[in-house]
């Protein structure tokens, strides 16, 4: 392997892990406000339906990011509405909205496309340019760091960047701010939101808005890579970004480094057919799977105990 | 004092949780601007209309049968399998292996041994993620999930290449053995004098669904097992009062549960495809849920639910096809099936519960 | 039934002019569907003074308490704090009062250091840094002036529990609270640690700070209150000065009737040694000892009290005897070895040699509410061959004739094995686990809190079911954290505190003064704590 071919995995890992980044760092607020979401998978496919849908008809991405973001805000409200206002079981509730995203984009799309589910291609402004920081041409042409400035650093759409800032972002937001506090608070011990005197249900809605908006830039992110929505586009990337979650054991740093092994692991998996060491053949169905293999090891605690929040999946009920 | 008699909570709710799921799939159909009336005629029709429609119906219905047995099972431990799909996957394997074995001479052979090799692969495949809760307390939701794409590369990895033919293009396994098929409707009826469609996959995999519905009746309310099972579900910590091993019945009802998925392989591997063809079960581990959830975690309730899924699979895909809606509907449907027979469960009690209250109190 | 002795003493609620009034509540009623949970009830509390509130389990204290924190809204009834009307529509406008509330069970972040949990809900800003500082300041100043000193920086979870309640005390300083309401406030606290916080509330009554204290207990109410009301079902059937009665006279009102429930027995005729323990030790969940090295011994034909604060390790001696838990040491039935893990630990091996079990728990442990009747009247006896039809299939028809004859035997009412367990009262729930559990004919019945939430008239009956039981020579275990039941019940009492087994008394040669100190941690006498009866 060379060092251009080891830039050229790298940099797809980017490209790979920023939906599973941004979606991660979904989960993660709402996880974190004590509301278990699986249904970022369905949030992650309304947001790339409409807003492949919405750049199409407008010809513009930003038209179709804010359509995806309202998209995945409708999904992550009814979410809220089944799991905080009606307390009902979370999990079900998850599993409903990814079926509704699942059907309900195809049955629209195609009655609004006639191209069995998929939106029109999108080109031009309907599309994310790619951003080329200043001077990588010119650098490009120094050795070694030259090209890994090129390639990996520059040259990434606006949401990469984004989502590489959310973490910083999502990190201070938690642990500095008063916001942060109380959003931890209520996923560890809703209890004790409350006596003090603040809203449990409004925080969790919150927390759930922030999802809906970071799941509609992962959607939209996945819509304007693949230049239109086609059929079950998010392939399980929601269920990634919760196993990352889990892997990340709910921090956002973590979640970085996990969404970026997991890219990097689909990213040999996608170059690689299988992968030889010596005469054992690791198999690429093995890559594909081991995001969840390692997860599954993360929660029997075999390396690490994951200890997911304390209050998560159970909907907040008074005491008599 | 409950605020509603048994039987509203049995019936009522669903009933007006499935009014809702449908109105909503009327507005749906609305919207993409077709008539939701036709759409039901040509559902009907397309379901019911013909033995051909019946048949893969019925077929249908056979999957989900499973499917939602198998999921209730777990949910009557309070366990949430929605690894059913990789359950299924790995039940296919099972009955592949046995089906290909051996130049099975007749079906009444071949049969009972698939379904042990359904079972124990569906029960094996369950086994895991329900050790893993039971001793280390990982999440089963979480991994039964994982253990869905896990087992989607496993069944991949060895369909291709283990069990594909050598130079055929489709990833598929070959063709089971003539005695290892199972007899269809036609086969069944014809001797009766009855005519049925020849074509369609409904086979006797159905009746092996019903006895396990009455199979599930028996276990969970006749039985010891069952009443530890229910009773681990409604309490834990009173079911260690009496001496319930957790750990014992948390892998018991997820092997039963994984078991029942396995099964489910008879019937679309054995008895449709007759050979083990890529993401076999196509959904119907995920329809389980649904079905559990609708039919009440009661055996009754779930082969009635599971004969709705399957109207809607059979009127769905005829749909498409006549109606140029697209087969998605059907998942919409689904959908709604399960966010308002589960998530708005209490949006759609709270109401009813205030109208017997209020019913009561006029009466006293 | 008991006649209501309530509004017989009104008279020195008046408060006096010159005080100022820091609470005053007019009329407040609050119902629960059909259940009355308060009723027109009033009180005035002067300001700087310790008020308590004291009433059996269920009489409504809570429920009052949680509606001036804004929990609740009333049916009706006004609220003044320092003579102003107010209405208190949430915990929000509670604390804008000036109100703040110690709960039973602490409302802390266990995850959280102690700075986060007292700054949580009353941030300045948005920024957390400010208000930390802030905190940290006050803290400081806090500690020195009332005994309150914690670790700012310390995770919730990594203290006592006598410190996590600091933590709500200065939660409710910290939001410059001058109305304190502490709920139970020593259900969970050792003896030593209840004096601590006395003397915080002194210090902090010394301040100006108004205290209501909520309590079941009525040394608590004689030690530290100024002034005392009563709750009996849901009303207030009196407002006393301390200084002006007496214990008996507060039980009498909580009660309606003489407590001292005199049960009918004859002299116990103990006759051989049943149940015999040595060295005990049991370590929880959470790495604490529980038990610590304890001997017992309970024979034939005698009931033995286990008298003790609540959470000082009698629930953990009964789990363990009953096989909920495990432990180390000696546990010997009629002469054979218990096993005290392992697989042959558990319920069903310690039900298998004898060994009945009423839990003190009967929600969580004791019964399963959503089973019928008839299946929670062979809970854990499921296994019994009585019950089977052949090896797999139990027979329901003959369960539920059983289970109609229990009931019927143990007059619980409704009379309906079909019902679901939730919808019997308590003390019906509770003949339903005894019912199971006494039929069997146990050789040793352990029995945990037996009436608790059991509504009066079946106290009596439940107490007489226990002694008939050991009338016919079964050995009983009871524990208890009522004072009165063990002494009326036992024929030999011990009693535990913090693990241990502080000393054995007979109930004819001892009263509830010295017992008292017993729970407390105070052994005068010179017994060892392995006394032979």
């Amino acid at each position: 392997m060379d060092y251009i071919t080891i830039l050229q995995i790298l940099d797809s890992t980017i490209r790979l892990a920023t939906p599973l980044l941004l979606t991660c760092l979904a989960g993660l607020f709402s996880e974190r406000a004590g509301i278990v979401d699986i249904g970022l998978e369905g949030k992650l496919l309304a947001a790339a339906f409409m807003s492949g849908a919405i750049a199409y008809v407008t010809g513009s991405i930003w038209l179709g990011l804010l359509a995806g973001i309202a998209a995945s805000l409708t999904f992550s409200m009814l979410h809220g509405l089944a799991s905080i206002t009606f307390k009902g079981d979370q999990l079900i509730s998850g599993v409903a909205l990814n079926f509704l995203a699942a059907g309900l984009t195809i049955v629209i799309g195609q009655s609004w496309f006639a191209l069995g589910g998929r939106t029109p291609p999108l080109s031009g402004a309907g599309r994310f340019g790619e951003w080329n920081l200043p001077f990588s041409d010119a650098m490009a042409k120094i050795p070694v760091i030259g090209p890994a400035y090129d390639e990996l650093i520059s040259g990434h759409t606006a949401l990469t960047y984004v989502a590489l800032l959310a973490v910083p972002l999502s990190w201070w937001v938690l642990y500095r701010t008063r916001f942060g506090l109380r959003l931890r608070a209520v996923g560890e011990n809703p209890s004790a939101v409350d006596t003090a005197g603040i809203s449990v249900v409004k925080l969790r809605y919150m927390a759930l808005v922030i999802t809906g908006i970071l799941c509609g830039l992962a959607g939209t992110y996945l819509a304007s890579l693949a230049a239109g929505f086609v059929k079950d586009m998010s392939a399980g990337r929601g269920y990634i970004a919760l196993a990352a979650l889990i892997f990340a054991k709910w921090r956002p740093w973590y979640a970085l480094s996990a969404t970026l092994l997991f890219g990097l692991l689909e990213a040999i998996g996608n170059r690689y057919q299988s992968i030889a060491i010596g005469d054992f053949v690791i198999p690429v169905q093995f890559m594909q799977a081991l995001p969840y293999i390692l997860t599954v090891v993360i929660l029997a605690g075999f390396i690490g105990k994951a200890i997911p929040p304390r209050a998560g999946g159970t909907p907040y009920v008074k005491e008599r | 004092m409950q605020a509603m008699p048994k039987w509203a909570d049995a019936v009522l709710i669903p009933l007006f949780s499935i009014l809702l799921a449908f109105f909503f799939s009327g507005l749906t159909i609305l919207a993409i601007g077709k008539d939701p009336v036709v759409a039901i005629q040509t559902m009907v029709q397309g379901a019911f209309g013909s033995t051909n429609g019946l048949g893969y119906t019925l077929y249908y219905t056979t999957n989900f049968i499973f499917t939602g047995l198998a999921i209730a099972v777990a949910y009557h431990a309070r366990l949430f399998n929605i690894g059913g799909e990789g359950q299924v996957m790995l039940g296919g394997l099972g009955v592949a292996l046995v089906c290909l074995a051996i130049d099975w001479p007749h079906w009444a052979l071949a049969l009972p041994a698939a379904m042990v090799g359904g079972a124990v692969f569906g029960a094996a495949w369950a086994f895991i993620p329900a050790y893993l809760q039971a001793k280390r307390g990982s999440h089963i939701v979480i991994t039964t999930m994982m253990f869905n794409f896990i087992a989607s590369a496993l069944v991949g990895y060895v369909l291709l290449n283990f069990l594909k033919v050598p130079g055929s293009m489709s990833t598929e396994s070959a063709g089971f053995p003539v005695g290892a098929h199972l007899p269809t409707f036609h086969d069944m009826l014809a001797p009766l004098g009855i005519e049925f469609n020849k074509n369609s996959p409904a086979n006797i995999s159905f009746l092996i669904a019903l006895l396990a519905a009455f199979a599930f009746w028996v276990l969970i309310w006749k039985t010891r097992l069952g009443f530890e099972i229910r009773s681990f579900g409604a309490s834990d910590t009173a079911a260690k009062y009496a001496g319930i091993n957790p750990v014992r019945i948390t892998i018991i009802a997820m092997m039963i549960s994984g078991a029942l998925c396995g099964l489910m392989a008879i019937n679309n591997v054995m008895g449709e495809a007759e050979r083990l063809i890529d993401n076999a079960p196509e959904g119907a581990g995920f329809i389980g849920i649904a079905v559990a959830l609708m039919g009440r975690n009661h055996p009754v309730g779930i082969v009635l639910a599971a004969l709705l899924f399957g109207f809607l699979y059979q009127g769905g895909a005829e749909l498409s096809f006549w109606e140029a809606i697209p087969r998605e509907l059907v998942v919409v449907i689904q959908g709604l099936v399960i966010m308002f027979t589960g998530a708005l469960d209490n949006m759609v009690r709270a109401p009813l519960e205030k109208l017997f209250v209020l019913m009561r109190k006029k009466e006293a | 039934m008991v006649s209501t002795t309530h509004q017989g003493r009104q008279t020195s609620a008046a408060p006096v002019a010159s005080e100022p009034l820091a609470i005053e509540l007019r009329g407040i009623s609050k119902a629960f569907g059909p259940v009355q949970a308060n009723k027109d009830i009033s009180i005035s509390v002067r300001k700087g003074s310790i008020h308590g509130i004291i009433g059996e389990n269920g009489a409504g204290k809570s429920t009052l308490m949680s509606i001036l924190y804004g929990f609740y809204k009333a049916d009706s009834g006004t609220v003044l704090i320092d003579g102003q009307e107010v209405q208190i529509t949430d915990s929000q406008a509670a604390i804008a009062a000036g109100i703040g509330m110690v709960f039973q069970h602490f409302k802390l972040v266990e995850n959280f250091s102690v700075l986060e949990n007292v700054v949580l809900g009353a941030e300045e800003g948005g920024l957390l840094k400010p208000s930390l500082s802030k905190a940290r300041k006050l803290l400081k100043q806090l500690s020195d002036e009332y005994e309150l000193s914690v670790d700012p920086d310390a995770l919730i979870e990594n203290l006592s529990v006598g410190h996590q309640q600091r933590v709500e005390i200065l939660k409710a300083l910290y939001r410059q609270a001058d109305i304190l309401i502490l709920d139970e406030p020593t259900g969970v606290l050792t003896p030593a640690e209840a004096d601590h916080l006395f003397r915080i509330l002194d210090g902090l009554k010394e301040q100006g700070k108004t205290i209501i204290l909520i309590t079941h207990k009525l040394r608590e109410i004689m030690d530290v209150t100024d002034s005392v009301s009563v709750m009996r079902r849901g009303e207030m059937t009196a407002t006393v000065k301390t200084a002006d009665t007496s214990p008996e006279e507060l039980a009498e009102l909580m009660v309606g009737r003489k407590v001292l429930l005199e049960v009918d027995k004859t002299p116990a005729k103990p006759g051989a040694h049943i149940l015999e323990v040595e060295n005990l030790t049991v370590v929880d969940d959470h790495g604490v000892t529980r038990v610590k090295g304890i001997d017992l011994n309970v024979r034939a034909g005698e009931i033995l009290g286990i008298a003790g604060v609540a959470g000082n390790g009698q629930t953990e001696l009964l789990e363990v005897l009953g096989g909920y838990q495990n432990g180390t040491g000696t546990i010997r039935l009629n002469g054979t070895e218990l096993d005290l893990t392992g697989s042959k630990s558990d319920g069903q091996s310690r039900r298998a040699r004898g060994i009945a079990h009423v839990p003190e728990d009967r929600h969580d442990e004791g019964l399963i509410l959503e089973f019928a009747a008839w299946e929670n009247i062979i809970f854990g006896y499921h296994h019994d061959p009585e019950y089977q039809k052949n090896s797999w299939i139990m027979d329901n028809a003959k369960i539920k004739k059983i289970a109609h004859e229990k009931m019927e035997r143990f007059d619980t009412r409704p009379l309906n094995e079909l019902l679901e367990a939730k919808s019997f009262s308590g003390g019906n729930q509770q003949k339903i686990v005894l019912a199971r559990e006494i039929e069997r004919n146990p050789d040793l019945l352990l029995i945990g809190q037996p009436t608790r939430g059991v509504d009066i008239g079946a106290i009596e009956f439940i107490h007489q079911q226990i002694v008939a039981l050991r009338d016919q020579g079964k050995a009983i275990l009871l524990v208890s954290v009522e004072l009165d039941e063990v002494l009326s019940l036992s024929d030999r009492i011990a009693v535990m505190f913090d693990g241990k087994i502080m000393g054995e008394r007979l109930p004819s040669e001892t009263d509830e003064r010295e017992l008292g100190m017993l729970m407390a941690g105070i052994n005068n006498g010179a017994d060892g704590a392995s006394e032979d009866a």
